[in-house]
């Protein structure tokens, strides 16, 4: 850690240190573009993924944090850089060094209004256009009657605006044109069965080929965040399910963690196996459920109907211990709600055996396939290098070689008990997003098989106070989730409800990525990759 | 008259006040023997084959797919398949969070779906906001903006929860006058004329 701060100090002696769970520094605003240019390209720091980016404001001033992390190194960064100018606040872009920002500025100006300088495309990106506010930020006012419930459809905007920043400081506005006035554009959604969700897709077209993507988020955007702001810390638990709901163990897990953390308490190890073994089952039911849509977009009905009867297995333990088969609630603070059912064990021990036997089905009936392999092979082709750029995380991530897996980098739960091999594949196109997610099920099912009968015995929760209070600070959690890395920031101020809680969703970086892997490929190639990347929009929108 | 439909009997129902209530506005209105027989061999076809519009935001949705799916088998009960396009629908399950962006679009999908339509409501957020019912951005409950035939609740709600619902919606249907009343003629609009 001395030594990043050493090379900062070299050269930006005005950075301001801080220590915490990762090393913190604090830059002016009008220094943090050039910073972010030698984080990301020294090669003894190269922090070259940018897992998180959290607008905050704090009352007097309104800034961001960003999480870097190095993927050679695997060290960690915290920069904060914040204006005081709340009228107009402004901010430099790092879109342009860091792919994975290009959403997330948006949504921070969105939320809050910070407008950012060098941004290719300043626009809103969840709220629609003409709403009026910036809902995030702690003055703002949540009157009905500001925002009605809109009766007609949103103008169409083919304009985006640019800020610039004149040699004499001075930012000007300039419009910039997404879409020419003479462009064939189709939109993709926001209805749309192949868009897995209420995702809208304004699409370019030259002929059957694709020139542009346009995405159009949140059309379920609940604001869950801003929701939490309120909410006791059990209560906020409960908002995770529905976040990402086919990995709402592994959500609740990032979240009870980070709290954990926050509070230093020690869970259970009981808790800790049963944590963990509910992971890896909700894990193999998404994985289940990709196959099944994924088959079924590129028109392969009866996957559909294998993959829905076998997660439907799994979905049986889950209500035998947590009387849920969905949104199941079962994380807490300080351990699990309740403790497994009797059956669980020798449940979980049928399904792994049962499970190898449907996989060779699966590829007996979808990946031998000819045209399914024409469909998938050499389609929507991620490197390496845009994978990291753009945070494309999970499965998809490790389809194009990045080992990107968070049970291995910094293993938490029980990861660091168990052996497995992180499924990696280097050709990067749909076949391989597709072929990783098959594989990581026997996987899954090889962490299960060394779990099941080592679960050990004892409390399967601690006590804890009826009202929690986490300590002032700032908290950071990763948990491999179903789709990806799943980030939980915490900044509490002592109170019994946070302060700011964010979660960074694999989801909204996934769908960041579209247009890069679509450009150039067949309209038909869209719906290929969209199912290969999995998103979830609940998770995208939050 | 009892309403009656084939895949479950008449004293399972809870709510059987309801239907009743619908029978007795039907047969209070009166109609001819002819028409009223016709009208129930019609609804007697209508509520054995209505087709779900596939719309889904959130997490009510993978349900409503649970419910297609092999083990809960809607079209055992005649709900068949989903289409995917409201020209084709016969009733739009709500399943999911409806935000102030989407409204408009739900609206709309509504509107282009041909008479009659019914709508059920799904789930929690569906029926009230759910537990995101504070927030700036949630509609509380999609009555907001469509008349609602069915609500069901839960959250989401289990795939029987479901297909009881979507029974629901068979006997409404089987109560109904068809002539005259559910297939009525649209007025065209003025401006179509010119």
């Amino acid at each position: 850690m001395g030594n990043i701060q050493e090379k900062i100090v070299s050269f930006l002696p005005e950075a301001v240190f801080e220590e915490g769970q990762y090393l913190t520094v604090t830059v002016p605003a009008r220094k943090w573009r050039d910073l972010a240019r030698f984080l990301h390209d020294d090669p003894e720091l190269q922090f070259d993924s940018l897992a998180s980016l959290v607008g905050v404001d704090w009352g007097e001033t309104l800034g961001v944090v960003y999480y870097l992390n190095s993927v050679k190194y695997n060290h960690w960064l915290i920069v904060k850089t914040e204006t005081a100018d709340r009228e107009n606040p402004l901010l430099y872009s790092v879109a342009d060094i860091w792919g994975s920002a290009n959403l997330n500025e948006r949504e921070v100006y969105d939320f809050y209004g910070i407008r950012f300088i060098k941004h290719p495309d300043m626009r809103r990106l969840f709220l629609r256009e003409d709403w009026v506010g910036y809902p995030f930020r702690k003055d703002y006012d949540a009157n009905p009657e500001i925002n009605p419930i809109p009766v007609c459809n949103e103008e169409t905007n083919d304009k985006t605006v640019v800020l610039e920043e004149l040699e004499d400081g001075t930012v000007v506005e300039k419009e910039k044109v997404l879409f020419e006035a003479d462009e064939y554009v189709v939109n993709i959604g926001p209805q749309h069965p192949a868009t897995h969700g209420v995702l809208r897709f304004k699409t370019s077209l030259d002929g059957e080929n694709i020139k542009k993507i346009d995405v159009h988020c949140g059309y379920v955007h609940r604001g869950i965040e801003k929701l939490w702001e309120n909410m006791t810390y059990p209560q906020t638990l409960h908002m995770t399910d529905r976040l990402d709901y086919l990995s709402a163990h592994n959500n609740r897990h990032a979240l009870c963690m980070c709290i954990e953390k926050g509070l230093q308490l020690e869970v259970p190890e009981r808790a800790v196996y049963i944590r963990t073994m509910m992971d890896e089952l909700m894990r193999i039911s998404s994985h289940l459920l990709y196959f099944a849509t994924m088959c079924m977009d590129l028109g392969g009905l009866t996957a559909f109907f294998y993959g829905f009867r076998d997660r439907e297995k799994i979905l049986d333990i889950f209500e035998d211990t947590c009387g849920a088969r969905m949104t199941m609630n079962y994380n807490v603070i300080g351990g699990v709600m309740a403790d497994i059912h009797p059956d669980f064990q020798r449940k979980v021990k049928e399904f792994i055996a049962y499970m190898p036997a449907k996989l060779k089905e699966y590829h007996d009936i979808f990946t031998g396939n000819v045209i399914a392999q024409q469909r998938m092979k050499g389609v929507g082709v991620l490197s390496y290098d845009d994978a990291v750029n753009l945070g494309v995380t999970g499965p998809s991530g490790r389809g194009s070689g990045w080992a990107c897996d968070v049970r291995k980098r910094t293993p938490y739960a029980a990861y660091d008990k168990v052996q497995f091999n992180e499924v990696l594949r280097t050709e990067g196109d749909t076949f391989a997003r597709y072929m990783v997610r098959l594989d990581e099920i026997k996987e899954s099912l090889h962490i299960l098989e060394q779990l099941v009968d080592n679960i050990p015995a004892g409390d399967y929760a601690v006590k804890t106070k009826p009202v929690i209070k986490v300590p002032e600070g700032r908290y950071f959690q990763q948990v491999e989730a179903a789709r990806g890395a799943f980030g939980v920031y915490l900044e509490s101020r002592g109170d019994k409800t946070p302060y700011r809680l964010k979660v960074t969703s694999p989801g909204l970086t996934l769908v960041g990525a579209v247009d890069h892997l679509t450009r150039g490929a067949k309209i038909a190639d869209l719906i290929a990759i969209g199912a290969s990347l999995d998103y979830v929009v609940p998770d995208i929108d939050r | 008259m009892e309403v009656k439909i084939k895949s479950m009997k008449y004293e399972d129902f809870n709510d059987n006040e309801y239907i009743e209530q619908l029978v007795k506005q039907l047969q209070e209105s009166g109609t001819n023997v002819v028409v009223g027989s016709l009208d129930n061999l019609i609804n007697w076809g209508r509520s054995n084959s209505l087709w779900p519009l596939t719309f889904a935001t959130s997490c009510c949705g993978i349900e409503f797919m649970s419910v297609g799916a092999a083990r809960y088998d809607m079209a055992r009960f005649g709900f068949e398949v989903a289409r995917a396009s409201p020209r084709q629908a016969d009733f739009i399950m709500v399943a999911g969070t409806i935000v102030h962006k989407m409204a408009p679009v739900l609206k709309r999908l509504y509107d282009q779906m041909a008479e009659p339509k019914y709508v059920i409501a799904v789930g929690g957020c569906a029926v009230s906001g759910g537990p995101f019912k504070n927030s700036y951005h949630v509609l509380k409950g999609v009555g907001e903006i469509l008349p609602v035939d069915v609500y069901i609740p839960g959250c989401p709600p289990r795939p029987e929860a479901l297909l009881y619902g979507m029974m629901q919606l068979q006997r409404k249907v089987k109560a109904e006058r068809y002539f005259g009343d559910v297939n009525r003629q649209e007025k065209k609009p003025k401006e179509l004329d010119k």
